[in-house]
């Protein structure tokens, strides 16, 4: 590594993995461990990487490497690694937060039994995130993506006696079985056309295919698409996220929204460049990607509408949320473009994480997790209904809130390149979205709490986190060049 | 540009006193003390700014993105200055009134003054961005305020409201990128001077839709018709502190941002929409004028009353020159002190009888004289006669709108922008049947026995009544010093 400058995030992913598997080896057999001890040991291990990824130096691996070929060591890749490790750490400290729901959900009536499993298997999701940022090669990027998605195989149908749970765990498996054949039967048809499964070696090879091959090409593209589509939770490929989401246990459901749909941008993003350069193909993607950007603003916000699940809302947001950041990959002629989706991701994760904190803290001693079940939070817990108002109104998109300025750069790069179409039906979504997320502040602070309602109880590091957050939510709403210069070099 | 502006610290004022009052400071001490603080720094403001040189001064912030142009920017002019006043006083009587609230004190009081952080801020910045911003939040607090303590359908109204406002916003964010997006690059930037440099010079060209996206969405924030419905209804079931902000001075927000963004930039795409602007507020003038006199109860007439009023200020920004700008501005100011004092007393009104219907009132005068004495003062504001602040601003627009610089076609001898001043002039008689005629329902006539043993206006919404008309009659009698401060803001 002759001319590599500081760390070298190859062994970031190994040291993440390394964590995993000797924190899943401390839980079998040190058996009088107490299963929290998990938890921290995981949250201080991530922390210890996330500080470690900023002594990583942007910059593509040396060609003599052997392992230059598939992956690279660029500024977006150092970013998402931080935002992998960051999503992973606040689902960990979910994950504390919602033991005592999970133990009703498990197998066996032993107190603790399967809760190890629970705090490590997010870390080992984490080293897939992680890599897949990195991933330069269709097969790595598949591995990464398998990585990623077996573990989300075993976390969603966690709660083996809750019969929503293993009914989202069939319905997850089965439907990612499906998104993987798709995925990777468009790999093999890209590969026939190009002759290679390299981003970089695909784009060179490009210019001089035969122009006979190109049908067989887009065929590979729009298997591609669609298989991605599945885990962004694009129109029509979204009719698993409801049920999966709400079925799930909750951290597991924000891992999923945040984690999982960020990794399929990142995927995205890299999968598509190397097409752009033949302006054909690019006209052809954009509009393949605009219209799935139109149908998913539509179908996401308005579906939103009539939920009284707050977890099942959320699960639809999500799917809105995917809308615009289509939107902003459909505007990729632009080059405002790419921050614009980084940063959207990014704000999307500082808030539904708050959200989602929220709604396991109050759902652990409220019992459900309806809309109306948050009636009235305001006067039981301020601070909690006040976290959870301030992440509504930043996904909702309200001014001073990262949320907002996130929307801003996505409509930005939209009108520069020029999609009128989709900037109307975005800003005909907003004000959907307006509406169903003062539903929730609706309940919380218009309706009355129900008799001998008591306070909602906070664990001390849950506070903390919750307050960091509720800060974040501003300070990224104001603050936006510490995301958008960090890209630019 | 890291100086610290004047204007921030009014800003963080009220925002500052919200975040105390949630922390339990003593809600009603905190807020008074604090809006009166507020008023009285706006007015050293307004004393220390130095006419002779104009332009913006208090300037100071800091950059947000280098890159984007965009920075929190504080700084104020003479129209600015004007809105600011208009927004501190209000704030002062709004606060003032507020009846004992037994749900949450506190955060009814929060909120008030968060509404408030929102258009001082808005009035206090040069960054169009956070122009935008700050009016956007204060529909937050708005929305708590009718959905928790307002009366009537309040969950209805509020709903209506936001999710009109939201969407009007959001076709004006729209437009602002739009703006932002025409500016050449290199000197793209949200700095208002920076774009009225960039407009003056002749490098910013933006398309016709462009304007078109912020009219209709500063249009739908000022109810222009027929993006106006949300208002009357909103108005009705807002408590009475968030109708006085809400109605006197965050609904100017449009109107400021007309005058302000739109003006310098699209003297053009006005003129060649000057039609489609008329027909709508002479839509406003007459369609809703007729709408209010027909309303049955006192605060739908008001609340339709602020919308038909609207339609000057549109006549004056679309009549394009100095008297009618000038009118425009000075009526902003007006109208918003006396749809303040007529919400404020009509919420004493609701709060004594506990009905605003015009068919349950009558004769009140006689066991509420002060109430009563008020009221007319506030009504007689209204109309527009003269002595009241809301006169020399019509008088304005009539005379500006009639000699229009822009050529429409001449039906029957008359330009459509003389026809639309010869419709607004009927206005006025318009205005005059309907608030008279609420003031005789509620005022005099028969009055129901129920009502014999009812007392007399309290003293506390009393002063905040008189603060506004004070300053009504002053601007009303002697125009001219607010007149010098606005106009030389709008002119090119």
């Amino acid at each position: 590594m002759s001319n590599f400058v500081g760390l070298n995030p190859v062994f970031l992913e190994a040291y993440v993995v390394v964590l995993g598997i000797v924190l899943l080896m401390v839980e079998a057999f040190v058996p009088r461990l107490k299963k929290s001890a998990i938890a921290y040991a995981g949250m201080i291990g991530l922390g210890l990487a996330l500080i470690a990824t900023f002594f990583c130096t942007p910059s593509a691996i040396p060609a003599d490497a052997a392992y230059a070929a598939y992956y690279t060591g660029d500024a977006l890749a150092i970013f998402f690694k931080q935002f992998a490790l960051l999503t992973t750490i606040l689902v960990l400290v979910m994950a504390v937060e919602y033991t005592p729901v999970l133990e009703t959900g498990m197998a066996s009536n032993k107190p603790g039994a399967g809760v190890g499993e629970f705090y490590t298997l997010p870390i080992l999701t984490c080293a897939g995130l992680m890599w897949m940022a990195s991933a330069t090669d269709f097969i790595t990027i598949f591995v990464a993506l398998e990585l990623v998605t077996i573990s989300f195989y075993i976390l969603v149908a966690f709660m083996r006696r809750s019969k929503a749970c293993l009914e989202a765990g069939t319905k997850y498996l089965i439907l990612g079985a499906l998104s993987t054949g798709f995925l990777v039967y468009g790999i093999t048809w890209i590969f026939g056309a190009t002759g290679h499964t390299n981003l970089a070696r695909i784009a060179e090879a490009l210019p001089q295919m035969a122009a006979t091959s190109q049908t067989s090409l887009l065929f590979g593209i729009a298997l591609v698409l669609v298989g991605l589509g599945f885990k962004v939770a694009a129109f029509p490929f979204q009719f698993w996220v409801p049920d999966v989401y709400q079925g799930a246990p909750t951290p597991v459901t924000a891992f999923l929204s945040v984690g999982s749909k960020a990794a399929g941008f990142i995927v995205l993003l890299r999968v598509l460049e190397p097409f752009f350069v033949i302006p054909v193909l690019q006209e052809k993607i954009v509009a393949a990607v605009a219209l799935l950007a139109g149908m998913t603003l539509i179908f996401g916000n308005l579906a939103a509408l009539p939920q009284t699940n707050l977890k099942r809302l959320l699960a639809y947001s999500s799917i809105g949320h995917a809308g615009y950041l289509l939107m902003g990959v459909a505007s990729v002629g632009v080059v405002m473009a790419g921050p614009a989706i980084v940063y959207y991701l990014s704000a999307y994760l500082v808030t539904t994480c708050l959200s989602f904190l929220v709604l396991i803290i109050a759902a652990k001693s409220i019992g459900k997790d309806d809309i109306v079940s948050f009636n009235g939070l305001a006067r039981r817990s301020p601070y909690l209904a006040g976290a959870m108002l301030i992440s509504m109104l930043s996904l909702a998109g309200v001014p001073f809130t990262a949320g907002f300025l996130g929307k801003f750069l996505i409509f930005e790069a939209a009108l520069a390149d020029g999609q009128y179409a989709l900037i109307v039906i975005g800003a005909i979504t907003v004000a959907c979205g307006f509406y169903f997320y003062l539903k929730v502040a609706r309940a919380m602070y218009w309706q009355p709490a129900p008799e001998n309602a008591a306070p909602v109880p906070v664990s001390l590091l849950s506070k903390f986190v919750l307050a960091v957050l509720t800060a974040l939510v501003f300070v990224l709403g104001i603050f936006p060049q510490w995301i958008l210069e960090r890209l630019a070099e | 540009m890291s100086d610290i502006s004047p204007l921030f610290l009014l800003t963080l004022l009220p925002l500052l006193a919200a975040g105390f009052i949630m922390l339990g400071a003593n809600a009603r001490l905190t807020a008074r003390v604090s809006s009166v603080i507020l008023f009285v720094l706006t007015c050293v403001l307004i004393f220390k700014y130095d006419r002779v040189a104009g332009d913006f001064q208090f300037v100071g912030g800091w950059t947000v993105s280098e890159a984007m142009g965009l920075s929190l920017l504080f700084g104020a002019d003479g129209l600015s200055l004007a809105m600011l006043f208009l927004a501190s006083i209000v704030t002062v009587a709004a606060v003032w009134v507020i009846p004992p609230i037994k749900d949450r004190q506190n955060l009814f009081y929060a909120c008030i003054l968060l509404i408030s952080t929102g258009v001082v801020g808005a009035f206090a910045s040069l960054d169009v961005l956070f122009f935008y911003a700050f009016h956007e939040v204060a529909l937050i607090p708005t929305f708590l305020l009718i959905g928790i303590w307002g009366s009537g359908d309040r969950q209805a109204a509020a709903w209506k409201a936001t999710i009109y406002l939201g969407l009007g916003s959001f076709v004006l964010l729209l437009g602002i990128i739009g703006l932002y997006s025409a500016m050449p690059v290199g000197i793209r930037s949200f700095d208002l001077r920076v774009i009225q440099e960039a407009a003056a010079a002749g490098v910013l060209k933006p398309d016709d839709w462009v304007y078109l996206l912020l009219l209709f969405g500063f249009g739908t924030l000022v109810s222009l018709f027929p993006f106006h419905s949300w208002a009357p209804q909103a108005y009705a079931s807002a408590p009475t502190p968030a109708a006085m902000l809400h109605a006197g001075v965050l609904k100017k927000f449009g109107a400021y941002g007309l005058l302000r963004l739109v003006l310098p930039v699209f003297p053009e795409a006005m003129a060649t929409y000057a039609n489609l602007l008329l027909v709508l507020l002479v839509g406003n003038l007459l369609v809703i004028g007729l709408v209010t006199i027909s309303q049955k109860r006192l605060d739908w007439t008001l609340g339709y009353s602020s919308v038909m009023h609207m339609g000057y200020i549109f006549l004056g920004f679309a009549a394009l020159n100095e008297l009618s700008l000038s009118g425009a501005g000075l009526l902003m100011v007006a109208h918003g002190l006396s749809i303040a004092a007529l919400f404020a007393l009509s919420g004493a009104i609701r709060e004594k009888t506990g009905t605003l219907d015009y068919s349950e009132l009558g004769g009140l005068a006689r066991v509420a004289p002060k109430l009563g004495l008020l009221f007319g003062f506030a009504v007689m504001a209204s109309i527009g006669l003269p002595g009241f602040a809301n006169f020399p601003g019509e008088l304005l627009v009539f005379f500006g709108a009639f000699s229009s610089p822009i050529a429409t076609p001449a039906i029957l001898g008359l330009s459509n922008f003389q026809w639309a001043t010869v419709v607004a002039v009927w206005g006025v008689v318009i205005s005059a049947v309907y608030m008279l005629r609420a003031y005789r329902k509620v005022f005099f006539g028969t009055m129901p026995d129920r009502w014999a043993s009812l007392t007399d206006v309290d003293t506390l919404t009393r002063y905040a009544v008189v603060l506004l008309i004070i300053a009504m009659l002053v601007i009303g009698f002697y125009p001219q010093p607010i007149l010098e401060l606005i106009t030389p803001s709008l002119l090119p």
